[in-house]
């Protein structure tokens, strides 16, 4: 397809560089320097896409971030596929697939757009009101097909193969906006010697000076100036996304999507993330379009959007215009499009007496200039061919068509400017109506942000100025209601008519109105819409535009890509993983592993042809018939040391510290102030002033913060030194019968004799040659040693305790059979049996409060009345009536098998196991006045509706002597 | 995201750090001599103004201390950082 569009000379495109790019399967052609919308103005398309809702056709309107309607989906090959890109600031380049969206079966004829003529069957908030029955018929009928009929572009299906870098970066001055009043601001600020970053959207500086027929030579000056200071930093291609507290902003750089064949070294896109000491918006203006009938038609176009396309990048936007305005600033355009050769049919003023320079130039020109006249409707199926004029009525109302309509391919449209007050006002900034520019303007900042230029709404700098104008929110129809729409949000399909009916049914504030309509709240977030829509609302209601206010500006200002966001935090890298130091041979032995916190555990170990169940059954069996290995290095461990720890412990602690002697250790329970079970662990004494903790795996961290927050802020005077050691140790737990005779032949110069060293002693000792501590405890209940070495010794001594268990049958058992171990004697998991609001007297565990001591976290707490409460849940054990049959963890409880809806729930089941070593299913559960309920049958009603009959028991299930403790 | 300026290390980005809450709640000296009442407040009651805040935050990723930061809950402006343990600096507010 030819350029026939192109103008032979001018422009800031490189025509050495033609680039080839194909829309909707056409092949095009362009230039380096083109945006895809300029590019394919030059090829003569207007006709982009389809909207929406009504699926009309639509044009090319801007020539910036702001464009509601040339909305593309690009496909860069290998799965890179975006939709919703706006054609307006997509850079071109070679080998662009660019595809129009919404529509089928084409662009030029789509079945869609029968609901064009469906419309008065489709107002604002239709999905309210309509398609309501059968109620059966929204989610399967209803919705689905709405949802495929409005729409925008296609997600990818692909995992993005790109990469997206963050970066830091810090500041005196960030100015964003590369425009004259932006430019100034850096070289200022550059001059004076600050550290100054610049931020511009566009391929390269100027801003509003590039859609001059001549660009001004002071760009040079600056540009050069600039280039010199060596504290100024000029990003391009860089979006300003959203200006955050305490001048944290996020700026995107697209590094390489303006290249066909980038660098593979350099990311697709770099997040900056960066902190200002002050913030200089140079963000310029936005020119607003005017609510008319028939105002979406392709063809129909911002004033200013033309003039870029013009003198950029050298393309003609149509052969015959006609200039709808209300202020000067569109006579610019006129006369620029004139002098190329564009034939300018009309300038419709809706003004009674325009003057001045630009105006009078217009006139001088030869052009037609009406005045106090509007366009009334226009023509056009893929394109406007017509536009009708009216004048207008003292009353506001249409005074007759002035004369036949005119035939015309370009509308341009200017109905005032609105300074891009978007990043001033998320930085909390407070907006301000300016009755001259009938426009929002920054008001009084509250971070050191300060703005210049159009953005301020100083448009000293502009060709023509935006004021004085004519407000013009909407120009009444010249035709049948029913067939007239007036556009005010293009993306959305919100009409004048629309806002209209929002109010009629009641709504006030402008936050429910956009909401109810979806005014402004498309990918462009209103850019074009929001100024005219709550004009409109206010005239409506008859209030100042002021009082019914803005809605809120949030950020991103332009959509940007999950992956930019995401930055390298994905896959791998999405979250910390920690294994243990015997992790890669648990992995050998074929272990399945549970994530817990952060942590990969040895789940259970299965042997060839066993499934979890099987696999479970023999670690569970063989702890008890053999012994068991178990890696327990994910362990939380707190290194405790100072004169005051003993102290320390006695009031984290409920039970009493001050006698473990050095060599012993003791489990312990924390709660928080407010009785409630907290964590728990064994912590031993190594010496007077000094204690190894363990905590939970899932509670290290948090127990770790929660301590140092009680010695820095409530305990100051306390001299306590806590360290987490939790990476420090390897760990590994031999339960079991034979525990003893695995262990002992690895040892020395340590007495693994029961008198020699007790339950809950600890002992430093030689294992496999190795330096650490072996530890007494049983979390099983099972004659039991836990050996810790240095982690990076870990791997060694369980190939050496694996080797040594070999002629015992020993087994690796992971984490599954340790709970099954651990409910068989009814230990407590925290978080299991427990959920924050479980106290020790609940748990059935009074044993450790301690009666004698002093105050200790928790020891208020549990004196509430509430807390002491015989009704409250505790603990018990369940047995099913058939043995087979395991309950479901979180199972709630009743008395009667059969309870009337809604039932009285009576507690609700916290572990459910099937226990080899019983040969049936055991449960634990919380059950109100559970202690006193003992030999009672409770039922757990399931969703099949059948009931399971459980006999509440004490919470231990084998071994109720505890001899097995004892080898 | 908040610039926070930790006294030990300087100011650093909000995502260093973790908030305590509301600052000053002291553990009562003798809980056993406590009220329900007042034991439940210590606990339980903390204020949520609109403007003046007087919060407890933690460099948990960096020195991992703790101190107290007043701050506008509505600008969000910090207007002091001080010592655990120090009364409020005269900010003259409420």
């Amino acid at each position: 397809m030819a350029e026939n569009f192109r103008l032979a000379e001018g422009g800031r495109i490189d025509r050495e560089r033609p680039l080839r790019f194909r829309f909707n399967g056409m092949e095009m052609q362009g230039f380096a320097g083109d945006t895809l919308a300029s590019a394919l103005l030059a090829n003569g398309i207007h006709l982009v896409g389809r909207s929406f809702k009504y699926h009309r056709p639509r044009g090319i309107m801007t020539a910036g971030p702001e464009e509601p309607n040339a909305l593309l989906q690009l496909d860069r090959g290998g799965g890179r596929s975006d939709p919703n890109m706006r054609a307006t600031v997509v850079e071109l380049i070679d080998g662009l697939d660019a595809r129009s969206q919404n529509h089928w079966p084409s662009l030029g004829f789509d079945i869609g757009a029968i609901n064009d003529l469906l419309s008065p069957l489709l107002p604002a908030g239709f999905y309210y009101k309509t398609f309501k029955w059968p109620a059966s018929f929204w989610k399967s009928v209803y919705e689905p097909r709405i949802r495929a009929a409005a729409g925008l572009g296609v997600a990818p299906t692909e995992p993005d193969p790109d990469r997206y870098l963050h970066r830091h970066a810090h500041c005196d001055v960030l100015v964003v906006g590369g425009g004259p009043a932006g430019l100034d601001a850096a070289l200022m600020a550059g001059r004076a010697g600050k550290r100054v970053i610049l931020a511009d959207e566009q391929s390269e500086l100027g801003g509003g000076w590039l859609a001059r027929p001549d660009v001004p030579l002071a760009l040079a000056g600056r540009l050069t100036e600039l280039a010199t200071l060596p504290e100024v930093t000029l990003l391009t291609r860089t979006t300003v996304t959203g200006y955050y507290d305490h001048g944290y902003v996020v700026a995107l750089e697209r590094v390489t999507d303006h290249l066909a064949d980038p660098d593979p070294d350099l990311p697709r896109q770099r997040l900056w993330r960066i902190r200002a000491r002050e913030v200089v918006l140079a963000t310029g203006a936005i020119e607003r379009p005017i609510v008319f009938t028939g105002n979406d038609r392709p063809g129909v176009m911002l004033a200013s959007a033309a003039r870029a396309y013009l003198n950029r990048f050298a393309v003609r936007p149509g052969t015959r215009a006609v200039v709808f305005t209300n202020n000067d600033t569109a006579y610019v355009a006129a006369l620029d499009l004139a002098a190329r050769g564009v034939g300018i049919a009309c300038i419709v003023d809706a003004r009674a007496n325009p003057e001045g320079a630009h105006v009078a130039a217009a006139r001088a020109a030869g052009i037609r200039v009406v005045t106090n006249a509007v366009v009334a409707g226009t023509e056009g199926r893929r394109r406007i061919t017509q536009a009708a004029v009216a004048r207008l009525a003292g009353d506001g109302g249409l005074a007759g068509h002035l004369g036949e309509p005119m035939a015309c391919d370009l509308l341009l449209v200017s109905g005032g400017w609105n300074p891009n007050v978007s990043l001033f006002s998320q930085s909390r900034g407070r907006l301000r109506f300016d009755e001259r520019l009938q426009a929002f303007v920054p008001g009084e900042a509250v971070q050191a942000t300060s703005c210049v230029g159009a953005c301020a709404g100083d448009f000293s700098g502009f060709d023509g100025d935006p004021a004085p104008l004519r407000p013009l929110w909407a120009v009444p129809a010249d035709r049948p209601s029913v067939r007239a729409k007036a556009f005010v949000d293009f993306q959305n399909d919100v009409t004048a008519k629309d806002l209209g009916l929002a109010l009629t049914e009641g709504f006030r504030s402008i936050e429910h109105v956009k909401r109810y309509t979806t005014t402004g709240m498309g990918t462009d977030q209103g850019k074009t819409s929001n100024v005219n829509a709550l004009a409109l609302v206010a005239e409506k209601l008859a209030k100042p535009v002021a009082d019914v206010g803005t809605t809120t500006f949030r950020p991103p200002y332009v959509p940007l890509a999950f992956g930019a966001i995401v930055g390298h935090s994905r896959g791998a890298l999405f979250d910390v993983v920690r294994r243990t130091p015997m992790h890669e041979i648990a992995a050998a032995k074929g272990a399945v592993f549970e994530d817990v916190g952060t942590w990969k555990r040895a789940w259970y170990f299965p042997k060839p042809g066993e499934d979890m169940h099987a696999a479970v059954a023999r670690e569970t069996a063989a702890v008890r018939r053999t012994a068991g290995l178990l890696d327990a290095s994910t362990l939380g461990k707190i290194d405790v040391q100072g004169k005051d720890a003993r102290t320390f412990l006695d009031r984290v602690y409920t039970n009493a510290w001050s006698k473990l002697a050095p060599g012993m250790c003791r489990y312990g329970l924390m709660l928080g102030d407010d009785g409630f079970v907290m964590d728990d662990g064994v912590t031993a004494c190594l010496d007077d002033r000094h204690f190894h903790m363990t905590t939970t795996t899932g509670g290290a961290a948090r127990v770790l913060a929660w301590l140092e927050d009680l010695l820095q802020t409530e305990w100051p005077g306390l001299e306590v030194y806590l360290t987490s050691v939790t990476e420090e140790w390897a760990a590994i737990a031999i339960n079991g019968p034979k525990a003893r005779d695995v262990l002992a032949p690895l040892v020395e110069g340590c007495d693994l004799a029961a008198d020699a060293f007790p339950h809950m002693a600890w002992r430093p000792a030689r294992i496999a040659g190795i330096a650490g501590r072996i530890f007494r405890i049983s979390f099983t209940g099972e004659l039991a040693f836990e050996v810790n070495v240095p982690a990076d010794r870990g791997a060694e001594i369980l190939e050496a305790l694996l080797e040594a268990g070999r002629a015992h049958d020993v087994e690796l058992y992971g984490t599954e059979a340790m709970h099954v171990l651990r409910a068989e004697k009814g230990f407590i998991i925290v978080g299991q049996e427990t959920d924050g609001t479980v106290t020790p007297l609940d748990l059935g565990m009074d044993w450790i409060i301690a009666k004698k001591k002093g105050d200790f976290i928790g020891k208020r707490g549990l004196t509430r009345e509430d807390l002491q409460h015989p009704d409250r849940r505790q603990l018990v054990g369940l047995l099913t009536a058939e043995p087979e049959r395991v309950l479901e963890e979180g199972a709630q409880l009743t008395e009667a098998a059969n309870p009337a809806v809604p039932a009285r729930m009576v507690g609700h089941v916290t572990s459910a196991y099937h226990s080899p070593n019983l040969g049936r299913s055991i449960a634990l559960a919380l059950v109100e006045g559970g202690h006193g309920r003992h030999g009672q049958t409770l039922h757990v009603p399931m969703p099949s509706g059948q009931s399971i009959a459980a006999l509440v028991t004490k919470p231990l299930f084998i071994d109720p002597e505890g001899s097995r403790l004892h080898g | 995201m908040l610039l926070i300026d930790c006294p030990h290390c300087g100011p650093r980005a909000e995502i260093e750090f973790r908030c305590g809450g509301e600052a000053h709640i002291a553990r009562p000296a003798s809980p056993e001599e406590t009220s329900d009442a007042a034991w439940r407040d210590y606990l339980y009651l903390r204020r949520s103004p609109k403007g003046l805040h007087l919060e407890r935050w933690n460099h948990i990723h960096g020195c991992q201390r703790w101190f107290n930061v007043a701050r506008d809950t509505v600008s969000d402006e910090i207007l002091a950082v001080y010592p655990m343990g120090s009364p409020p600096p005269d900010l003259g507010r409420t």
